[in-house]
């Protein structure tokens, strides 16, 4: 039989969006039992967000949800009630691990901050992930994915703006990057308690901030001011000339040629032209000073070529070249197709889709989907009923006066 | 007492340059004791240049790079292209809980410290092996450093300015193939601590990325759509952009969500007139005419400092944060409050201000220390650990095999 790395481990999660469900999806892959706390009738606002199967907006047909929430149980609570809220500290009575991504004011006004759950149960790891942590000035200040970005310092600046236009600002990273990453970190954090609890027995409270997550991704150009006295970072020639962006016949390939035995194998792929020659061309430093000669000559010959032909000639050669991929090149290319990267999982109403798997295969404890992200409170009378000892007509009441 | 997480758990740490280096210092973060393994023969490169800061360091040890990826760590030398290296290297790991590599798939296997010759010193033993794309497959000898991790994910391809090219992305790229490799560890380390089994996980570090853009891939596999770039902007809401402020490159990002974010931002910049016209009446509106209201934001937001926009838009309830320079993280009464930064004292470059762990643990915060000097551990490894004598400690160096 298969095992899992989290058997028996129980999880509950109690967010919206993405941070805090990657975190949760991370553990319930790894077969932790995550029940997932939705506000009733609205649910988790990613099942508000795109993309819908058909472009045609539906709770239960949310890409975005539907990836985000597979192997988790959902019910529907709201704790803003005084039963709701005996329901939540009977649920956290029985967790290992809480997952929270909300205002931390919020949370202390419905009495499920930290300092009052520890009391109902002192071994379990809370992990709350917000914009800006639990303390601080900005605390309470209120942010989404792309504020974060900026937040942190890891916005892109445009590295070529168009004339006649007024300048771009910098740019976030494609859709909720900084959200999962934030979730990616608190994963990391929370094992770590987890770990800390397996030899103590005790728990603790694990604050995870987006912004500080997001500085650690950059933490060496984040360190330039107090270490170097340069308030901004900028990438300078000298990067630049161990590679960088080029255009080609039909898109775009990225070549990072850090070692000198990496330039050769570029050149190699080039042709070796006579051009190359140049003694004033034989070393980084020579050709960041001779960046803006080089650089046209590269790209007309680049202009000839595919990316493909590019990526594959030049990995032949041992050059660190990459091909820009567009989502149908990594979905049809053969070493997705190899590595087994999208499974299929069937879902009751979105149907049978495939979906990005985990970057990791575990040789004893697989990455594995037992069931697909769940329907809105599909799990409450598994929840209330078998574990929590409600009757059915208990259940039909809570729905009514809107505790479930 | 309260100890740390990790503490008591050793990690043998073969990796180079980034993407392998700060998996192993998050470890060390949580009180692991980390060991990484260099020789002169094979330097980590991040001692001698830095492909972002674009430096070249003379002295391995004088790179501040260096010192960011490898807080708190040891440091041995070993070539192991000599089969006594190897086997010095089998005995600390038999002493190890954790090995990690980021050659290229392989590799390891040749020198004879692969899973399967490790496992049988150390059967218990978890043992990740990272690489630009896995262990199998085509591509899988391919290599590539993060800007390589971010086109081929499909990340790169979706960052940008719709009318421009596509981003180049660095070295957080990397840094989240790391974060990524952490968590299998950690995965691992935990399901060894209920059932005693250690086991491989082989990562691919371009896969890393594409895991956190997983909607784009639904969204093919639903609607055969193709994301492309679309600079700040989301699918529903407007505003949702930068916004260009008084001084040299100085950005505030604002999002307003709701009517209620809208009533509050008109009036707090004082109710003009372009605030009633009808195509900015609704969400939808909004949306739909967000070229020109951009504009608009844009000619009010240019008269303030972008901390001032913050503090106007975020006390009427509103979402709106600077693009941070590091001198801004550096001035940022709440970063600082939150200790986001420490100091370590480095014997060769000094003191150096470094990013701290990105989590606050209620137990006990981590102690950091600098990077190793190149070989700083030798004495500590060799000698405490393995037992060898001094003697036999200078006739390895001799024989170039502790080098």
């Amino acid at each position: 039989m298969v095992e899992h790395a989290f058997h028996g481990l129980k999880v509950l999660e109690y967010c919206n969006l993405v941070s805090g469900p990657y975190c949760g999806k991370l553990l319930a892959d790894m077969g932790a039992e995550v029940i997932k706390i939705e506000v009733p009738g609205l649910g988790d606002k990613a099942r508000r967000k795109g993309p819908f199967l058909g472009n045609i907006p539906h709770t239960e047909k949310s890409g975005l949800f539907l990836y985000l929430n597979t192997n988790k149980m959902s019910i529907t609570l709201n704790p803003k009630t005084q039963t709701g809220k005996k329901i939540f500290e009977s649920l956290v009575k029985e967790t290992d691990i809480l997952i929270e991504n909300n205002p931390p004011q919020m949370m202390k006004d419905l009495g499920l901050d930290y300092e009052s759950l520890k009391e109902i149960n002192s071994s379990m790891i809370m992990t709350s992930i917000t914009p800006f942590g639990q303390t601080g000035p900005h605390k309470d200040y209120k942010a989404h994915n792309i504020n974060m970005y900026f937040g942190s310092g890891l916005a892109y600046q445009p590295q070529t703006q168009n004339k006649g236009k007024k300048p771009e600002g910098p740019v976030k990273a494609g859709r909720f990057l900084g959200d999962y990453a934030c979730g990616l970190t608190a994963a990391v954090a929370t094992l770590g308690a987890l770990f800390a609890r397996g030899k103590t027995g005790l728990g603790q409270h694990v604050d995870i901030s987006e912004q500080e997550a997001l500085i650690a991704l950059q933490r060496v150009t984040a360190v330039i001011y107090p270490n170097q006295g340069i308030s901004e970072f900028s990438l300078s020639n000298l990067s630049r000339a161990m590679g960088g962006l080029m255009q080609c016949k039909d898109g775009y390939v990225i070549t990072t040629n850090a070692e000198e035995h990496q330039w050769e194998a570029f050149v190699k792929l080039l042709g070796e032209p006579e051009w190359i020659k140049d003694p004033k061309l034989k070393n980084t430093f020579s050709r960041a000073m001779n960046y803006h000669k080089i650089e046209p000559l590269v790209s007309e010959w680049m202009m000839n070529h595919t990316k493909e032909e590019l990526y594959h000639r030049g990995q032949e050669l041992s050059c660190p070249i990459a091909m820009v991929n567009s989502t149908d090149e990594i979905v049809n290319s053969e070493q997705m197709k190899a590595r087994d990267f999208f499974v299929e999982i069937d879902h009751s109403e979105a149907g049978r889709l495939k979906y990005p798997q985990a970057p990791y295969r575990f040789s004893k404890t697989p990455w594995m989907i037992n069931r697909p992200a769940p329907k809105l409170g599909e799990y409450n009378e598994e929840v209330y009923c078998k574990r929590l000892g409600y009757s059915e007509e208990d259940l039909v009441r809570f729905a009514e006066v809107g505790i479930i | 007492m309260n100890k740390l997480p990790l503490e008591g758990i050793r990690v043998v740490d073969f990796t180079f340059a980034w993407a392998g280096p700060y998996a192993t210092m998050l470890l060390g973060f949580m009180g692991a004791e980390v060991i990484k393994i260099e020789s002169k023969r094979r330097l980590d490169h991040s001692r001698s240049i830095s492909l972002t800061t674009a430096q070249v360091f003379s002295d391995p040890d004088s790179s501040p790079v260096f010192n960011d990826m490898n807080l708190s760590k040891k440091d041995v030398n070993l070539d192991l292209k000599q089969p006594k290296a190897v086997e010095l290297a089998k005995r600390l790991i038999e002493l190890s809980d954790v090995v990690i590599e980021n050659m290229r798939p392989g590799v390891m296997d040749r020198l004879g410290v692969g899973y399967e010759a490790v496992r049988e010193v150390k059967p218990d033993i978890i043992y990740l092996s990272s690489s630009a794309r896995g262990s199998n497959g085509p591509e899988r000898n391919y290599i590539g450093y993060a800007p390589s991790f971010g086109a081929l994910s499909g990340l790169s391809n979706i960052t940008g300015y719709s009318d421009g090219p596509p981003t180049v992305m660095m070295g957080e790229i990397d840094l989240i193939s790391a974060t990524s490799s952490a968590f299998a560890i950690l995965t691992a380390l935990n399901y060894r601590q209920r059932t005693g089994e250690g086991q491989h996980i082989d990562l691919s570090s371009s896969e890393t990325s594409s895991v956190l853009i997983g909607e784009v891939f639904m969204d093919y596999f639903m609607n055969k759509k193709v994301h492309f770039r679309d600079g700040n902007r989301d699918e529903v809401v407007a505003p949702h952009n930068c916004y260009s402020c008084k001084g040299k490159n100085r950005w505030v990002s604002i999002v307003i969500e709701t009517e209620e974010e809208w009533s509050s931002f008109c009036e707090v910049i004082g109710n003009p007139e372009w605030t009633k016209e009808e195509k900015f009446s609704d969400a939808y509106s909004r949306w739909n005419n967000q070229d020109e209201l951009d504009n608009l934001i844009g000619e009010w937001t240019t008269d303030y400092e972008p901390f001032e926009v913050m503090e106007i838009l975020q006390n009427a309830g509103i979402a709106a944060v600077p693009y941070y320079t590091s001198k801004d993280l550096f001035c940022d009464p709440h970063l600082e409050e939150r200790g986001f930064s420490t100091k370590v004292e480095h014997p060769s470059i000094g003191q150096k201000v470094v990013i701290a762990p990105p989590w606050k643990y209620s137990s006990l915060p981590s102690e950091i220390r600098h990077g190793p000097l190149f070989g700083e551990h030798n004495n500590y490894v060799f000698s405490e650990l393995l037992g060898l004598s001094e003697d036999e400690i200078e006739k390895l160096k001799e024989e170039k095999i502790i080098y």
